[in-house]
């Protein structure tokens, strides 16, 4: 909201520049900022009149003008606007003057006819982004005046962007009241006169939900002139609060509002039938808005309707068919104060913005109508003169928003400061709250009628806060009663993975939580996932159930961008549906790409496979006691013969494989990379580590050479080896697997390396070939498997 | 017998230095030292000797042993060590070229930037707890003291879930409320996580991360807040941060407030905070006639783009790796 720096002057005027006040604004909580009224202000113009306008000789479109520039001068002027015609008043740049961007005005001549200048429209002063025809300006305006005289341009406007609580401030009176608290000054509000009645008609008003609209007044003013025209200074003023001026009644209520902080409604009187009723909608009715949307009801929208049915979504915005228009001659206008509750939902629901849902969902004052209506009707008789009829009102203003129990003790406990006693109702009292003391240190304060924000104690310690200032507030040096936290030695933190991960080359990187339905339909087609239901696009409006949408999309990304390899993984959430909720789940997933090892002299390159990626994933298997294991196993997103299932015990925790290959071709991704997944709480528990003493005996070697068939996989040989050697085999490890030449078709060599060792004794070669001749004899039956060489 | 001894060392020592290499030395060592060399059969003379002419011979034969051992030796150093530096020579590397093998990864700048608030506030006695990003009505608002049709529902556009009333949490208080149910006083933690509101351009992103703390106890007051606040803008900027409390409003403290802080010759606002509102403290249970509490809360990728002079807020977002490469 901007507002007029010397409207608001006339209400109260501290003796400080509009910057200053706006800081002041700032440190009271009010966020405010100082704006100047155009960067660029026009020189050299006066108002003029136009006395006469004829044809140019030589140009179809333009005429020449003769205009009273005052002081009894007159000057020609050739002009092309459509309006320019006699007796109209315009501004009129001079010979000498200069208009915003720069431009110069001289003496010219046009066609052949000359021209002391330029009658000037008002976007061409720097008053609007577009306007059509010259500005028109009061008929009474006297000629000769400097533009910027007349129109008030030497001013200023604060910029005012409020917390919702401050619904108050949303006026030039409200706003005052406020500076006058802050500044500890006496306000000068200018005098309103009571509006003179003279008219005699009435509507009956009937409030069908008191709790919805607790204050109503209306009145009937007949007999307006239908011709008035809104005077400049009142559109100079709606102009500067970024209102357009439309038809003085309109105006006027605008004004009004702006203000006072009351938003007024004014209806066309021959188009309402019956008494207006203040009613929740019926299911199923309909109301045409003024802004051409038509707003399908339900029992929770508050109307002002006749018998015709709705007319208004109350407080919100007016229908089509009971403005006011051009031909209006006599109007209802409505001052309400309703529920803001009421109209906040009306507003959501309806996605309708206004200046009168903007006030009256943050509370107007409901003591405000009939001053605001007066108000109104003062200005409309001095404007569009009519006679005005009597108020009809119902409801009744309460006089106090609250009543509130204050104690010293707490605004010394929440502030951490010491007030004393005796400022505490001063500085309540610059708020006009009024404060009764019930003992030394406790007082009863009454909250004004316009401050809804005020309900509670802790309100009134933050009022007294603020007008004591937060910066007077010392910081308190640390006196924390400070719970123990624990520290967990067998839980990982997720930073240990991160960091283990980033060691091996991993880089992080933090995808979106919402993904593309279509890339994660693709990447995880048996999950299903949560839909948003307002996306911010199409492509972010599934809740991700894999961190391979991101992943993949992440590596398309910069492979678009000449990357030719990748390392990538991300920690966090995914969703999925839980019966009518939802399930979380904390992943850690990866993604390999490209060669195995960054490009370099000492290594042969080759592409990343699964048993590099296995080795990462490997690495953060935690020594937690549980076993991990890899199991071949189908995925629908990845390789059919490259992708392993991963196993805590007998419980799925993840998946790892090289991307499908169809996948990889759609996705465009040259060759398929490698993706993880797992999820972060079964990599969480560590054990405590309890280590065995360390036998301080040589160990025996063994390497045997396996002839195995290809179905007959490393896991299980190992398992085995392990079974048949018993408990002399310390570890067993896979150094070789040979293909090819030398070998039955089907087959495969595995060569292992055998430790043995005792904890007690050196073991002697016969145990050790015995234990060897054991495990031979053993896969042999088991597995199949023949000894090649040991 | 009459020998020369002096000819016999300086033949020796003549030859030894005439020797091209170790082999031709060690060829030396074995014609003169070794079992037939020429001074051990003049040893094997001293045995028909009379003593007095045996010991006279020893001593000169002795000598000349001892000299030619000397030199052997001497020269057999020397082409052993020509030899290793020939070797070194031929051994030596090009150390500038890399290493082999992996490089190093890194971490995304707003998980560096969290570590960093973690850390100080940690410190500061703060325990990190986190807490679902999927959320109901109840723990990310009403219990807040923002009831359905508070217009402060207006200032954090909300990511509703298609099907039912759940929605993408707005800000990590949840975590607060949750904790506080749980719990009871003092309690002293931080929150960081995701959020997401409806919102994006330059300086907004749908979905952000915040970090949120808390801190109830018996008369905790703005006064603390103010005090902790201060002292951890200072250790996060690593200088002495001066910072400025306005007043402001959240629904969910009182008295509320927006920290500012100078930077160069302007007033950034940084976070926001205040004194737990007693609606909020009595909706999780706690009496707050007893316990008083601040909270505040501030955005990571704000006070990232601040310490490492980000301008985009998407570039954290995009994941491109040449940006997030800096951050190593």
């Amino acid at each position: 909201m901007k507002l007029s720096e010397q409207w608001l002057r006339e209400w109260v005027n501290p003796a400080a520049t509009v910057t200053e006040i706006a800081m002041k604004l700032n440190l009271a909580g009010l966020e405010a900022e100082a704006e100047a009224l155009s960067s660029d202000l026009p020189q050299g113009v006066v108002v003029a009149k136009i006395i006469a306008a004829v044809q140019h000789p030589q140009a179809e479109r333009l005429r020449v003008c003769e205009v009273n520039v005052g002081s009894g001068q007159t000057l020609s002027i050739v002009c092309g606007a459509a309006n320019a015609r006699p007796g109209i008043l315009v501004p009129a740049a001079l010979p000498g003057a200069c208009l915003p961007g720069g431009k110069d005005i001289g003496r010219a001549n046009l066609r052949g006819v000359d021209s002391a200048g330029m009658l000037c429209s008002a976007s061409e002063l720097g008053l609007a982004e577009k306007s059509e025809g010259l500005l028109e300006l009061d008929s009474d305006a006297k000629p000769g005046t400097p533009i910027e005289q007349h129109l008030g341009l030497n001013d200023q406007l604060l910029n005012l962007d409020l917390t919702p609580n401050r619904g108050d401030c949303l006026s030039i009176a409200g706003l005052a009241r406020e500076l006058a608290a802050i500044y500890d000054l006496q306000q000068t509000a200018p005098v309103m006169r009571p509006a003179v009645v003279s008219g005699y008609e009435q509507i009956d008003v009937v409030v069908e939900d008191a709790q919805a609209c607790p204050h109503y007044t209306g009145r009937v003013i007949t007999k307006i002139n239908p011709k008035a025209r809104t005077p400049d200074w009142m559109r100079e003023r709606l102009r500067r609060s970024g209102i357009r001026t439309i038809h003085p009644v309109v105006d006027i209520t605008n004004y009004v509002m702006l203000e006072l902080g009351q938003p007024l409604h004014a209806f066309d009187r021959t188009s309402l039938r019956g008494a207006i009723r203040i009613r929740r909608a019926k299911a199923g009715e309909k109301l045409t808005l003024l802004n051409e949307q038509v707003a399908e009801l339900s029992p929770q929208d508050l109307l002002i309707a006749d018998n015709s049915g709705p007319l208004v979504l109350a407080g919100v915005m007016g229908g089509t068919t009971s403005g006011v228009t051009t031909a209006t001659t006599s109007i209802f206008l409505e001052s309400a104060c309703f529920d803001p509750a009421t109209i906040a939902g009306a507003g959501r629901r309806h996605k309708l913005l206004s200046d009168s849902r903007y006030r009256n969902e943050r509370g107007v004052d409901p003591a405000l109508q009939r001053k605001a209506l007066d108000r109104a009707t003062t200005l409309i008789g001095d404007l569009c003169g009519g006679d005005a009829g009597p108020i009809t009102e119902v409801g009744r203003a309460p006089a106090y928003a609250a009543t509130v129990q204050l104690r010293l003790s707490q605004v010394t406990r929440l502030l951490g400061h010491e007030i004393p006693a005796r400022e505490i109702p001063k500085l309540l009292a610059r708020l006009r709250i009024e404060t009764q003391a019930e003992s030394a240190d406790t007082w009863r304060a009454r909250v004004p009628s316009y401050r809804y924000d005020l309900r509670i104690e802790a309100d009134l310690v933050e009022e007294i806060g603020r007008l004591y200032g937060y910066d007077r507030i010392p910081a308190r040096a640390y006196a924390a009663q400070l719970p123990l936290n624990p520290v967990r030695e067998t839980q990982r933190p997720a930073n240990a993975i991160k960091d283990l991960l980033a060691a091996r080359g991993f880089q992080e990187i933090v995808t979106y939580s919402f993904v593309d339905p279509r890339l994660q339909a693709q990447l995880d087609p048996e999950s299903r996932g949560i839909m948003l239901d307002n996306p911010i696009a199409e492509t972010m409006a599934v809740m991700r159930t894999s961190l391979w949408s991101g992943l993949v999309s992440t590596w398309q990304y910069n492979r678009q961008r000449q990357t030719a390899r990748a390392k990538l993984f991300e920690l966090g959430a995914c969703f999925a549906p839980d019966g009518a909720g939802s399930r979380e789940t904390i992943r850690i997933g990866g993604l390999v790409a490209g060669a195995a090892l960054p490009e370099q002299w000492g290594e042969k390159s080759r592409p990343a496979d699964f048993y590099d990626a296995k080795a990462d994933v490997a690495a953060m298997l935690p020594a937690s006691g549980a076993v991990f294991r890899f199991v071949a196993a189908a995925h629908p997103a990845l390789h059919p013969g490259q992708s392993a299932r991963i196993l805590r015990g007998d419980t799925a925790i993840g998946w790892l494989g090289a991307l499908h290959p169809r996948l990889t071709q759609t996705l465009d991704l040259g060759s398929a990379p490698i993706l993880f997944e797992l999820d972060w709480n079964a990599l969480r528990d560590v054990r405590l580590p309890a280590p065995d003493a360390v036998p301080d005996l040589p160990h025996s070697r063994r390497d045997l050479a396996l002839l195995v068939a290809e179905e007959i996989s490393a896991d299980m040989l190992l398992a085995a080896v392990r079974e048949a050697a018993g408990p002399l085999l310390r570890s067993a490890s896979v150094f070789d697997v040979y293909r090819g030449a030398g070998l039955a078709p089907g087959h495969k060599s595995i060569a292992m390396g055998l430790i043995f060792q005792d904890s007690s004794r050196t073991l002697s070669l016969d145990e050790i070939d015995a234990a060897v001749g054991e495990i031979a004899a053993s896969i042999s039956t088991k597995l199949g498997a023949s000894v090649r060489s040991r | 017998m009459n020998i020369d001894f002096d000819a016999l060392r300086r033949e020796g020592l003549a030859q030894i230095e005439a020797a091209s290499d170790a082999q031709s030395i060690e060829q030396l060592r074995i014609d003169w030292l070794g079992k037939k060399g020429r001074i051990t059969e003049l040893f094997k003379q001293m045995g028909t000797m009379t003593p007095n002419a045996r010991r006279a011979f020893g001593e000169e034969i002795n000598a000349v042993k001892d000299a030619l051992a000397e030199a052997l030796e001497t020269r057999a150093a020397a082409f052993n060590e020509a030899e290793l530096a020939r070797r070194l020579a031929s051994e030596s590397i090009d150390v500038t070229l890399p290493g082999r093998g992996e490089g190093v990864g890194g971490l995304h700048p707003v998980t560096r930037t969290i570590r960093r608030i973690e850390s100080i506030f940690n410190s500061m006695g703060f325990e990190t707890v986190e807490g679902p990003e999927i959320e109901d009505d109840w723990h990310n608002f009403q219990a807040l003291n923002i009831p359905e049709s508070h217009p402060a529902r207006a200032m954090q556009d909300t990511f509703y879930l298609l099907n039912g009333a759940r929605l993408l949490r707005t800000h990590t208080s949840p975590v607060q409320i949750r904790t506080m149910q749980a719990r009871k006083p003092p309690i002293r933690i931080i929150c960081p996580g995701r959020v997401y509101r409806v919102d994006f351009d330059r300086t907004h992103s749908p979905m952000f991360h915040q970090v949120e703390g808390l801190y109830v106890a018996e008369n905790v007051s703005l006064a603390d807040l103010k005090y902790d606040l201060q002292k951890f803008l200072s250790l996060f900027f690593e200088r002495d941060a001066e910072a400025m409390f306005r007043p402001s409003y959240f629904p969910f403290v009182e008295p509320g407030a927006d920290v500012h802080m100078k930077w160069g010759d302007r007033w950034l606002e940084l976070l926001g905070c205040g004194v737990v509102h007693p609606n909020v403290l009595a909706a999780v249970g706690i009496d707050p006639e007893r316990y008083s509490g601040y909270a505040f809360g501030m955005g990571a990728e704000r006070l990232a783009m601040l310490r490492y002079g980000v301008d985009d807020l998407r570039l954290f977002f995009n994941n491109d790796l040449r940006f997030l490469e800096q951050f190593r």
